[in-house]
């Protein structure tokens, strides 16, 4: 257990950078489909939603379901919304 | 192969297509397959969990997941481009709130003898729960539901002090002390204060200051899905959800820095609350010279070098597509067209960008401040439409302005600037614009759009 934790803490303060990294190199024209891509990503933690949607005890499957459900609004939603966005930015 | 090992490769695999994906987002020729790769990313993590073998039934998941789509497609598909800002800050607040059930769920399933679990559903909840009612009083002042003026009441700071400790102290009963209250009361307590604690942090902040907040909020969206991860002990929440954080903090901090204010400023001082005193209002400002569009044609034509800066009163204006039909004519007449445009201009980072993106302005001729301040004096006539503050010449010159430090777009160094403008009213600071009283600078009074037209009919005549 605490190698565990020790290793996804290893495993976030290197994502963190990495995140810093990519963002940086955003141009600022881009920020708004970044931040609408970045909502989307952030609904990963519908990942964790399913699971307990799909669990046995009654109280966390009404928990886990609602958060599946507003996960999933933002994944799609981000998605879509982000890619109508990038599909008007056209050069001549 | 062991399943777990299977599955854990499998994120590995979507943690890497997030990456690739935010990394082609960095030019706007690959910046859509970049999202598309993201979503392939979630799509491959969302379909290996489902092969989970602790799923006992699938219907509530099919049923949510059916019902969400649904709704997140709409919102997607309808939303207009000027509401932006909104749909990202309620869609911050969705994760926020799907953050904090999955805790929730976990809390009320787990075992209550591991610190490091407990505190990981303390952070998920409380992240969860003010990224949730942040967003929606964000939501709620963007769309002007309720006021976007700064709320500052008396005592605030005590306020919120004693509500921090009253988290601080929940906190410690949740990991270390159990049967103070039941869990689920304890549970219930630190929703409430978290709820509490959202909305209290984004009341004070004014309309203004919105793009700072927004950019906040969806770094705490992803914060709280991060904390998700070390509850369920997952891989691939943790790194999402940092490149979120990370992201959202960059934003934050871009914009702050092109107000010229610290990220604590921004948050506690309700700025633009009460009329600033140094204003100099009473000050001698010089003559107001107001020119017809007929006559700012003449001038237009005889230009080789246009910069146009656009500000939210374009949008709001719906000016956009007009001002793009006089960006092209100006072309076909020999002059060079730039856009200048402010980080702070619009309601959400990039925002006057897609504007005029989705008015088919190409993106190659979008120019930032500093591309375009060293360059000014060769400019011939600049088109102010809809901004103000961000071209305030106060914040080089007057010291003792509230904007003076923060960068602007130098359009008085142009040879000729025209402003369109409404009136004379000031802009979101609330303070006066010595820009509109130079000798280069004319004004074009009416609405931006009639204006424009009249621009572009004049051109076309």
């Amino acid at each position: 257990m605490e190698t565990q934790i020790i290793l996804l803490i290893f495993v976030l303060v290197l994502s963190i950078f990495l995140g810093v990294e990519l963002i940086t190199k955003v141009p600022s024209t881009l920020h708004t489909p970044l931040m609408s891509g970045a909502n989307a990503i952030s609904g990963i933690t519908l990942v964790g939603a399913i699971l307990s949607s799909g669990s046995s005890e009654i109280v966390t499957i009404i928990l886990g379901t609602a958060a599946v459900f507003f996960a999933s609004i933002n994944v799609i939603g981000g998605y879509l919304v982000t890619n109508r966005m990038l599909g008007m930015f056209k050069k001549k | 192969m062991d399943t777990a090992i299977l599955v854990n490769l499998f994120y590995i695999a979507s943690s890497i297509l997030f990456i690739v994906g935010l990394k082609m987002l960095g030019s706007p020729d690959t910046a859509r397959r970049g999202n598309f790769l993201s979503s392939s990313g979630m799509l491959l993590a969302v379909l290996i969990t489902l092969l989970d073998q602790n799923i006992i039934d699938y219907k509530y998941i099919a049923g949510a997941l059916f019902a969400g789509s649904i709704v997140g497609y709409f919102a997607a598909t309808k939303v207009k481009m000027t509401s932006m800002p909104e749909m990202v800050a309620i869609f911050n607040g969705f994760g926020g709130i799907a953050s904090l059930l999955v805790g929730s769920a976990e809390y009320v399933s787990g075992t209550f003898d591991n610190p490091a679990f407990l505190g990981a559903i303390f952070l998920t909840v409380l992240i969860g729960g003010l990224t949730f009612s942040g967003s929606i009083i964000a939501y709620g002042k963007l769309s002007e539901v309720i006021s976007g003026k700064p709320y500052l009441y008396k005592g605030q700071q005590f306020v919120n002090g004693i509500l921090l400790i009253a988290i601080f102290l929940v906190g410690i009963n949740m990991l270390f002390f159990q049967g103070f209250i039941s869990p689920e009361e304890l549970l219930i307590l630190l929703i409430v204060l978290a709820f509490i604690l959202g909305i209290l942090f984004v009341i004070p902040i004014g309309g203004a200051d919105m793009p700072v907040v927004i950019a906040l909020l969806n770094s705490f969206s992803g914060l709280a899905a991060c904390a998700a991860g070390f509850v369920i002990l997952n891989n691939v929440l943790i790194v999402a959800g940092a490149l979120v954080g990370a992201s959202g903090l960059i934003l934050t901090n871009i914009m702050c820095k092109a107000m010229n204010r610290s990220l604590a400023n921004v948050l506690f001082s309700g700025f633009g609350a009460a009329p600033d005193a140094t204003s100099d209002s009473t000050q001698e400002q010089g003559e107001v010279k107001p020119i017809s569009a007929e006559d700012a044609y003449l001038i237009l034509e005889a230009a080789s070098s246009v910069l146009i800066v656009p500000g939210y009163g374009m949008a709001v204006a719906q000016a956009q597509h007009a001002v793009r039909e006089l960006g092209e004519l100006l072309e076909d007449n020999g002059a060079e067209v730039k856009y200048a445009i402010h980080p702070v201009a619009g309601r959400m980072p990039g925002h006057m960008n897609v504007l005029l993106a989705e008015a088919n302005v190409s993106y190659d001729v979008l120019v930032e401040p500093d591309d375009v301040n060293p360059v000014m004096e060769t400019v011939d006539v600049c088109i102010v439409i809809g901004a103000n503050d961000v071209v305030n010449p106060d914040a080089k010159d007057n010291e003792g302005s509230p904007i003076y430090g923060m960068p602007i777009i130098e359009v008085d160094n142009a040879k000729t600037v025209f402003v369109s403008k409404r009136s004379m009213a000031s802009g979101f600071a609330g303070i006066q614009n010595p820009l509109f009283f130079k000798p280069n600078t004319r004004m074009l009074f009416g609405d931006a759009k009639e204006t424009v037209s009249t621009l572009v009919s004049e051109f076309k005549g």
